[in-house]
């Protein structure tokens, strides 16, 4: 029996065609069967090829496995085509409104002066100084007498220091007399120095960050504010290093390139020259903003260390000098970021801390620029 | 410290202008707080000629002027002044004029029908005096049309310095200008001490008793003064320093003190008694002050007394008894050295500040006694007359020269400047340094500079005058390479957690180191209470960071905040030492209303533990090994709070939900739950290097098996966890709790804990007999804590 090309060609287009027309994936079945099956149409045509004369086989068998193959193919892609179909039809039930809100969570925060005590921390480490930590509860020599400040000195009375009830016979002793005993809360973070030369670990490269405390309360004034104090003792350091190290790191906390400083001759007890350094700056609007030479303002007290208070901490100040330095955290905080308010940053108004505060991951490198 | 341009120039001779000499004086240590020209706002104001003055037709107490302003045309001015009329002269605003003293812009304006173009002032229209009487009345030959400000003298500016605590010499105008003239701005007038002979043996008896606190005790009489207002021109002087005239005697005393920063006091000769003495005073004796209150005074006190009592705390302040008057017709003069130290300590004690105080305790120069005596006699005799006596100096006060070494290379050394040998040598002549160039220098330091003692000092005064604006940037040598790491490891730890718990969603806060004793109370007290704290708030160091943070929380509840997270990493203040920790609190709602959760949900105690192992693992706390002990302090709610140790004694945190009663106490509503970790109890990150031990992951799937038990409902979850955890170490990796319930079906007194046991085969499969037997060995141990398996 000789099939001829039309009658194979007719097949195939009817086969397409039903195939193509089935409806959903149980017709495509039926289809399926009905074709490939093995009652199948497709499949008994080829049953006939075994019952051939080899010529004859030789000419239709290639021309019944295209009409197989064909359908098959039919067939993978119009199921492929009613799954797509179906997939969209479910997809298109399962709609929701995308603009409803979320959650994303209690948003966290880093308090400025957390933030400012990990700039400073990172620029001075490239300058090559550690961080060092004192108690903040502290006894009168370390506080006072170490740092030249004798019992009558009237530096004293600017301090308005508080004292404990506990008095004299509590808590670590200082070296010294008994008044040098008496408990305080530090004025300043200068103590720490004194700790830190005490330890005769030299040379010494320091920050000393941390909570001080004065008796004052007004518009900028709170009990309880943040210092870091800066120290160097090494062989052979000037008044102009000091004047270098405060220019470097004020340059890179405001990442400012015009900061300018002007040192001025002062007075503290503790160092000698003494220098306040004032910054430039100028308003924009309506704030103060560092850079320039247009207005100046006060924000910083340093000078040599006072050799008297080398000797004190059993140096010998003949060998042995360098420069310190005292800041307000608080204020740098203030200057770098916009607050005008101090009292605010020990509230815990968790608006303002939200406002003002970092993000945990805003840790403060070189590389990205120290402020986050 | 104030003083006036023109004050100044009478010690210095300079053409600076003010601008250049208020730059001068900050760039050499003195800083200038200000500069104000009394002048500036008295600009619109010139002389004028009343030429007629008519009564107004409308008003019965006003006048028309005509006024002759220098203008070259009359001027009507409608005047209320009694004392106006034709040929006075006085000062004359024409309109647009500010007013100070009525604070008004003059305008031309109609006063009662008749227009004024102008005002005549009166003083206190000018902001001069009280004086509202009248208008001001000018001397007949003052210069019509001219400036007020000129023609008075009041275009004097007045300088407000801030003199620092070591600079006594400066605190007086003399000082002041010794520094201007070494830093070139002209050239020191030297003191001009007038020579004054008594022409009579001193009346009273003066000496001191008290050699210590009163070395020097210098005095003479002065007889048939009269006293009364000192002239013009001091009262303005005085005024523009900031002190109130007085009478012509007592403003001599303090333009002495003003202009030479040599304190002196005055009493009236006729009301002491017997010998005037410098003395300690007696414990309770009193004395009423000049400033109207009475002082207790103590024997660490010196005092000037007589016969009678105590008639000046010596060096602080006098006495209201034995102070001169307008009657006072005789007077004892007083110059006397007081012991800084002494004075520092008495006025300390006293609580009490005056102008002689300040400058007593840093040190008057002790070789300007018989100068000042003989510089306020000669001023007393020519503003009030009268015949002076022959001094009486007792004592002596420490004149002992100080002479330091110096080599001039320590100016480069330690400024990091380098001035030539000679300028180093002019300026401290300058200051009064009396320089010998050997090897080394000897330097004569002068009487007035008790503050310079060393070297160091020596540099300060050749730098601060020679500039600080000179000092060069000088680098600081740095190590070669990349910057080393500087952190300590508890550096490292309080950061980590900080930013742990801000990345938890946590906000940080900074609260007060001092809380109220009150608030420290239920956090066993404070080991630490201030003497003198600036309110009952702020008086004891906190014992916990609880208290700040939960005043912080109750504000953020009272300003209508939901959900608040805080925290603070800073100290507890204990008996020995001081603590790092950190403290949160959790208050309000976890999570608002929201259409995915429906309804508020409150925070719980497993919020706070939650919180407190997070931070523990950040601290690098070995938290596998933590335990749960119960009974968090009290402060907590005693079935909702524990403790994470690491053994009994080695407690790293607290957590819980707080106590009804503490929250009662801070005024909250509740709930609030909370935590401490206690960062110093945090064992050291053990290990060394950067290297970690091997990555071995296990070859064979770890196979899963659910055991549900049935135990005692007070029996805690932990036990039975590590109960089955303990039943086969090797084999049991994990044991995860997923399950609790209690209720129908259990029993009474019953919960039931299902778990999920995590077996990890290490070289071959778990076979069925195997596993078989670790069910067995999981049972078996949970029966030992009375579990039995549930059907």
């Amino acid at each position: 029996m000789a099939s001829d090309t039309h009658q194979l060609d007719t097949l195939r287009g009817e086969w397409l065609g039903r195939i193509g027309a089935a409806a959903d994936l149980p017709a495509l079945e039926t289809e399926r069967v009905a074709a490939l099956g093995k009652q199948g149409a497709v499949t008994q045509l080829l049953k006939t090829l075994g019952a051939m004369t080899p010529e004859q086989r030789q000419t239709e068998g290639p021309r019944i496995h295209a009409l197989r193959e064909a359908v098959t193919e039919a067939l993978a892609a119009r199921k492929a085509a009613l799954e797509a179909a179906e997939l969209d039809r479910r997809l298109a039930t399962e709609t929701l409104d995308m603009t409803l809100p979320v959650d994303t969570g209690a948003q966290g925060t880093i308090h400025p002066v957390s933030q400012v005590m990990d700039e400073l921390a990172e620029i001075f480490s490239d300058l090559g100084f550690s961080v060092a930590t004192g108690p903040e509860i502290e006894d009168d020599w370390h506080n006072f007498t170490a740092l030249n400040i004798p019992e009558s000195h009237p530096a004293r009375a600017m301090h308005d220091t508080f004292y404990f009830e506990q008095g004299e016979t509590a808590g670590p002793a200082g070296a010294g007399a008994e008044g040098d005993r008496r408990m305080l809360l530090r004025t300043h973070t200068s103590p720490v120095q004194i700790r830190l030369m005490q330890r005769q670990e030299l040379p010494i490269y320091a920050i000393m960050p941390g909570r001080t405390y004065r008796s004052d309360s007004d518009a900028t004034h709170t009990p309880m504010f943040h210092q870091v104090e800066g120290l160097v003792i090494d062989r052979g350091i000037t008044l102009g290093h000091l004047k270098w190290t405060l220019e470097t790191f004020l340059t890179a906390f405001f990442e400012r390139d015009d900061i300018v400083l002007r040192m001025r001759p002062s007075y503290f007890p503790f160092t000698e020259p003494s220098a306040e350094v004032d910054v430039g700056y100028h308003m924009e609007k309506g704030r103060r903003v560092l850079g320039g030479t247009e207005k100046w303002m006060e924000l910083l007290g340093s000078g040599m260390v006072h050799p008297k208070v080398i000797a004190n901490c059993g140096l010998d100040p003949d060998e042995w000098q360098g420069f310190a330095f005292g800041c307000g955290i608080d204020r740098l905080a203030m200057l770098k970021y916009g607050m005008d308010d101090l009292r605010a940053f020990f509230d815990g108004d968790i608006r303002w801390l939200r406002h003002y505060g970092f993000s945990a991951l805003d840790v403060p490198t070189l590389s990205g620029g120290v402020g986050a | 410290m104030k003083f006036t341009l023109s004050w100044l120039k009478e010690h210095l001779d300079t053409d600076a202008g003010v601008e250049q000499i208020v730059e001068t004086l900050t760039a050499v240590g003195l800083e200038v707080e200000g500069v104000e020209n009394p002048a500036d706002r008295l600009r619109p104001f010139v002389v004028a000629e009343v030429l007629t003055a008519a009564p107004h037709p409308q008003a019965d107490k006003l006048q028309v002027l005509s006024v002759d302003a220098g203008t070259g045309e009359a001027i009507q001015v409608v005047c209320g002044a009694p004392n106006a009329r034709a040929g006075l002269k006085g000062v004359f605003g024409a309109p647009g004029a500010y007013v100070p003293g009525s604070d008004l812009t003059l305008k031309v304006a109609a006063i009662r029908g008749v227009e004024s173009r102008g005002m005549m002032c009166s003083i206190r229209e000018l902001e001069l005096g009280d004086a509202h009487e009248g208008i001001i009345e000018l001397a007949a030959d003052a210069p019509v049309g001219a400036s007020f400000a000129d023609y008075a003298g009041l275009d004097d500016p007045v300088i407000d310095v801030a003199i620092t605590p070591n600079r006594q010499d400066a605190m007086g105008v003399h000082g002041i200008a010794r520094d201007l003239a070494a830093a070139g701005l002209g050239t020191l007038r030297p003191v001009q001490v007038p020579d004054i002979v008594g022409t009579f043996p001193c009346p009273i008896e003066i000496r001191t008793d008290d050699p210590e606190g009163c070395p020097a005790f210098y005095g003479r009489v002065i007889k048939r003064v009269r006293n009364g207002p000192s002239p013009d021109w001091l009262q303005q002087r005085l005024k523009a320093a900031g002190q109130r005239p007085i009478s012509a005697l007592v403003d001599m005393t303090n333009y002495i003190m003003l202009s030479y920063g040599r304190p002196l006091h005055v009493y009236d000769l006729a009301k002491l008694k017997g010998a005037l003495v410098a003395r300690r005073a007696c414990d309770g004796e009193e004395m009423l002050a000049l400033n109207g209150k009475t002082y207790r005074l103590d024997e660490t006190m010196t005092v000037i007394a007589d016969d009678r009592g105590v008639h000046d705390i010596g060096g602080i302040m006098g006495g209201e008894h034995s102070g001169v008057t307008d009657a006072t017709t005789d007077i004892v003069i007083e110059c006397a050295y007081f012991d800084p130290a002494h004075i520092a300590r008495t006025g300390q004690k006293l609580a009490l500040t005056s102008d002689a105080r300040s400058r007593f305790e840093r040190g008057v120069d002790p070789c300007f006694l018989d100068e000042g005596l003989a510089l306020a006699t000669a001023m007393a005799l020519e503003l009030a007359g009268g015949e002076a006596s022959e001094p009486i100096l007792a004592g002596e006060p420490p004149r002992a020269e100080r002479i330091v070494t110096y080599r001039p290379e320590r100016c480069a050394e330690l400024a990091g400047v380098d001035v030539e040998e000679d300028r180093q040598a002019e300026i401290l002549g300058r200051l009064g340094f009396v320089v010998s160039r050997g090897q080394p220098w000897e330097i004569r330091v002068p009487s007035w500079r008790r503050d310079v003692d060393g070297a160091a000092d020596i540099v300060e005064e050749v730098a601060r005058i020679h500039g600080f604006d000179k000092v060069p940037s000088t680098p600081l040598r740095r190590a070669p390479g990349v910057a080393r790491p500087t952190a300590t490891p508890e550096q490292k730890l309080e950061r980590s957690v900080r930013r742990t718990a801000a990345s938890r969603g946590l906000n940080e806060a900074v609260t007060w180191s001092f809380i109220s004793e009150a608030e420290a109370e239920p956090f066993g007290g404070s080991a630490w209470v201030l003497a003198n704290p600036i309110s009952e708030d702020m008086k004891a160091m906190r014992p916990s960071l609880l208290p700040g943070l939960l005043a912080a929380a109750r504000r953020n509840l009272a300003r209508g905040a939901e959900g608040i997270r805080l925290f603070e990493v800073g100290r507890r203040y204990l008996g020995a030492s001081e603590h790092p920790t950190l403290g949160l609190v959790l208050a309000g709602t976890r999570s608002g209303r929201h259409w995915r959760t429906g309804k508020v949900q409150p925070f719980d105690a497993f919020d706070a533990k939650a919180e407190a192992i997070a931070l523990l693992a950040a601290a690098g706390a070995p938290v596998e090994n933590l335990q749960v002990l119960g009974d968090a302090a009290g402060i907590y709610h005693p079935g909702r709070s524990g403790r994470l140790a690491l053994g009994p004694k080695n407690v790293l945190a607290e957590f819980g939900a707080l106590h009804p009663r503490l929250l009662r106490a801070f005024d909250i509503e509740g709930p609030v739950v909370a935590a401490e970790v206690y960062l110093d109890a945090v064992p050291p990150r053990r290990g060394s290097g950067h290297r970690r031990s091997a990555y071995a992951p296990p070859a064979l799937q770890a196979v899963k098996r659910d055991f549900a038990f049935v135990v005692a409902e007070d029996l805690p979850a932990d036990r039975l966890v590590r109960a089955v955890r303990g039943a086969d170490k090797a084999a049991i990796a994990a044991v995860g709790l997923f399950d609790v319930f209690a209720g129908p079906g259990i029993g009474e007194g019953l919960k039931s804990i299902a778990v999920e046991v995590t077996l990890q085969p290490a070289e071959r499969s778990f076979t069925e007999e195997e596993l078989k037997a670790i069910s067995e060995r999981i049972i078996a141990a949970a029966r030992k804590l009375g579990a039995t398996l549930r059907a």
